[in-house]
């Protein structure tokens, strides 16, 4: 008779808390906050502050910059990240392109976050890593 | 009480139909009503009041009316130190609290609050139909049919205000009993009491059970938040600190950061083991009882079978920012369910819409939103002369309760209509205006980042694009000094027409 939380269950799969024990995810789920978005709504605005980090529960985001679409996100993904660590408004709009279950966690709240679970913190650096090997793929 | 008992609204159409009888759907059926829109209202209590005819347990509530402000109690200024009271156009409905208050607390009791929303629904007359239990629901080519215990009820248009307050549990808590099922308090004395859940109701709990219980653990995955950190209502409130400043001072509580591995009943009581997120360390309790105080869900029934996307341990039904569903249009959604319309939630703070002080607006605004969009009404709007727009929005910002309620949530949105000029659009959810498209104008909000006093935030939309502006905070909350004018000014000159800036005379 295990309490037992469904999302602890599904984060279990992402690789950003792949290294995390069940209690460890269990408490991400309480610190973060699920939301819900309808296709065509705005997640993340860019230009405007107080964002937050973003992990893709379920459905499908875009990437779009000046109104262009750049890039699709989908479970598993993040978005928000660099806005929050560097403490600058976002600069892409990020649009529900399907209905999208979120966790989110607000960026204040961000920094002692990672600092607190080193594992997920390193796990976000490689994400970025490699974000940052693809576009210097691209330009070269 | 002649008048509301009175059985009203027969089975049949109706052009909407709103179902529930708290404070949501007694401030929606007001406002409905004052617009001249026919609509039925079916619930099954046999009173007004929702939940605040039971809970919350220890009969007092957590948000305030404070009585003396130096501001006429009629004034739409006191609304923002009233977060009871619904909100009339009339005298003998307006700041109702303050009248049914004892003046010992600037927290209403339970019975008090319920006096007030009872008394408020017999000043405004609310027509209500009592004791018609909602069943279920289904689809009739446009009409949603709802199956009653006073027969079939159709309409196009169905708002539910019908509360967030169905005790949830996570599995393997099935048979702990919730919070609300809480034994009379004095039950509890000399007895060691395992909270499962460290939000406001958990403390409550524990607050009320100080005095009574042997040894309180409060335990949860998370850290405790408190609202006077976050500068939020995120958070456990001030009047439930108590059991954690027991907590770091004398140890008399234990607060812990832990998950439930299991709660298994023993002869005399229960064993809870705990394993700690830090270390994986186990903790066993021997305990008589236990109590999850893990939060509630709405009361839905079918409306998910029906395609109403929920989220969330409260399965709230997801919306758009007027309160739609997001995904079955024509049925809405009013009272403290609205806070699945989560607006922008910029910086992480949710709105207000979870309690009275938020949803009153909400349903005022829906209201006037069904009117025009659904009813074929054009609502009455002023027109500004340029010379009013700068003091207009800092007033608003200043004074306006809507927006100091409802930060980044609602705001008060101007629009330059080309035929009509400057037009003062009254209260929009500000996701909506900066997300949609329309003709150019500026939303003024309130706005709070969880670390400084609150400050106005501006929104500017020209040619469909929409641009952000911060204005500086104020130690005494006053943005209406010459400071802010000048900052409004910059803001405005460079993305209206320069005449809508013009310093008064």
């Amino acid at each position: 008779m295990a309490v037992q939380d469904d999302i602890a269950d599904r984060i279990a799969g992402f690789a950003l808390f792949a290294d995390l024990s069940g209690p460890e995810r269990e408490q991400v789920v309480h610190i973060f906050e699920e939301a819900w978005f309808s296709e065509g709504e705005r997640i993340l605005r860019q230009g405007f502050t107080g964002s937050g980090l973003y992990i893709i529960l379920d459905g499908t985001a875009a990437i779009r910059i000046d109104g262009v679409d750049r890039s699709l996100l989908k479970a598993g993904d993040y978005f928000g990240e660099i806005s929050c660590l560097l403490g600058e408004p976002p600069v892409a709009d990020i649009v529900a392109v399907q209905p999208l279950h979120c966790l989110v966690l607000p960026s204040s709240e961000v920094e002692s976050f990672l600092k607190a679970h080193p594992l997920v913190m390193f796990r976000l650096l490689q994400g970025e890593a490699r974000k940052v090997r693809t576009t210097t793929k691209w330009l070269s | 009480m002649a008048q509301l008992a009175k059985p009203l609204f027969p089975a049949g159409r109706y052009p909407l139909i709103v179902v529930g009888s708290g404070p949501g759907a007694l401030q929606l059926t007001y406002s409905l009503t004052r617009l001249g829109i026919e609509h039925a209202v079916l619930s099954e209590d046999p009173a007004p009041g929702g939940m605040f005819r039971r809970w919350p347990v220890f009969q007092r509530m957590l948000s305030w009316t404070k009585p003396f402000t130096g501001l006429d109690r009629e004034s739409r200024a006191y609304e923002r130190y009233d977060w009871n009271s619904l909100l009339a156009d009339e005298a003998a409905g307006r700041a109702v609290m303050a009248r049914v208050m004892d003046g010992t607390s600037y927290f209403p009791s339970r019975p008090e609050m319920e006096r007030g929303l009872v008394e408020f629904a017999e000043a405004s007359s609310l027509r209500i139909r009592f004791g018609c239990r909602w069943e279920s629901t289904s689809r009739e080519g446009e009409d949603f049919v709802l199956r009653t215990s006073d027969g079939d009820y159709r309409s196009p248009l169905v708002v539910f205000a019908v509360g967030v307050a169905e005790p949830w549990r996570p599995a393997g808590l099935e048979g702990v009993p919730h919070y609300g099922e809480l034994r009379p308090a004095a039950t509890y004395a000399d007895r060691r009491v395992f909270i499962i859940g460290k939000q406001n109701s958990g403390f409550e709990i524990a607050t009320g059970l100080l005095p009574l219980a042997r040894q309180i653990v409060l335990a949860s995955p998370s850290a405790t938040k408190l609202s006077v950190n976050t500068h939020s209502l995120v958070g456990v409130r001030a009047r439930y600190v108590q059991p954690y400043e027991d907590s770091v001072l004398a140890g008399g509580v234990l607060v812990l950061d832990t998950s439930i591995d299991e709660v298994k009943r023993t002869q005399n009581g229960y064993q809870v083991r705990t394993r700690s997120a830090k270390d994986d360390s186990v903790l066993t309790f021997e305990v008589d009882d236990v109590i999850a105080a893990t939060g509630f869900a709405s009361p839905l029934r079918d409306l998910p079978q029906l395609g109403v996307a929920t989220f969330g341990q409260s399965r709230l039904p997801a919306q758009t920012p007027f309160w739609e569903s997001a995904t079955v249009p024509g049925i809405y959604f009013a009272g403290t369910i609205n806070q699945g319309a989560q607006g922008m939630k910029k910086h992480g703070i949710p709105s207000n819409s979870g309690a009275v002080q938020g949803y009153r607006y909400n349903a005022r605004v829906l209201a006037a939103h069904l009117a025009e969009r659904r009813f074929g009404m054009r609502l009455p709007r002023r027109q500004l002369d340029a010379k009013e727009v700068i003091p207009r929005l800092l007033a608003e910002a200043s004074h306006g309760p809507e927006l100091w309620h409802q930060r980044s949530y609602l705001a008060r949105v101007l629009l330059v209509d080309p035929d009509h000029g400057i037009v003062d659009e009254g209260i929009v959810p500000l996701a909506h205006f900066v997300d949609s498209a329309g003709p150019d104008g500026v939303a003024v909000a309130l706005e709070s980042n969880g670390r400084d006093d609150p400050y106005p935030a501006v929104y500017i939309r020209r040619g469909g694009s929409v641009t952000e502006h911060l204005l500086e905070s104020s130690p005494l909350l006053d943005f209406e000094g010459e400071d802010h004018r000048k900052a409004l000014v910059s803001a405005l000159d460079r993305l209206m027409s320069p005449s809508i800036s013009q310093p008064q005379p």
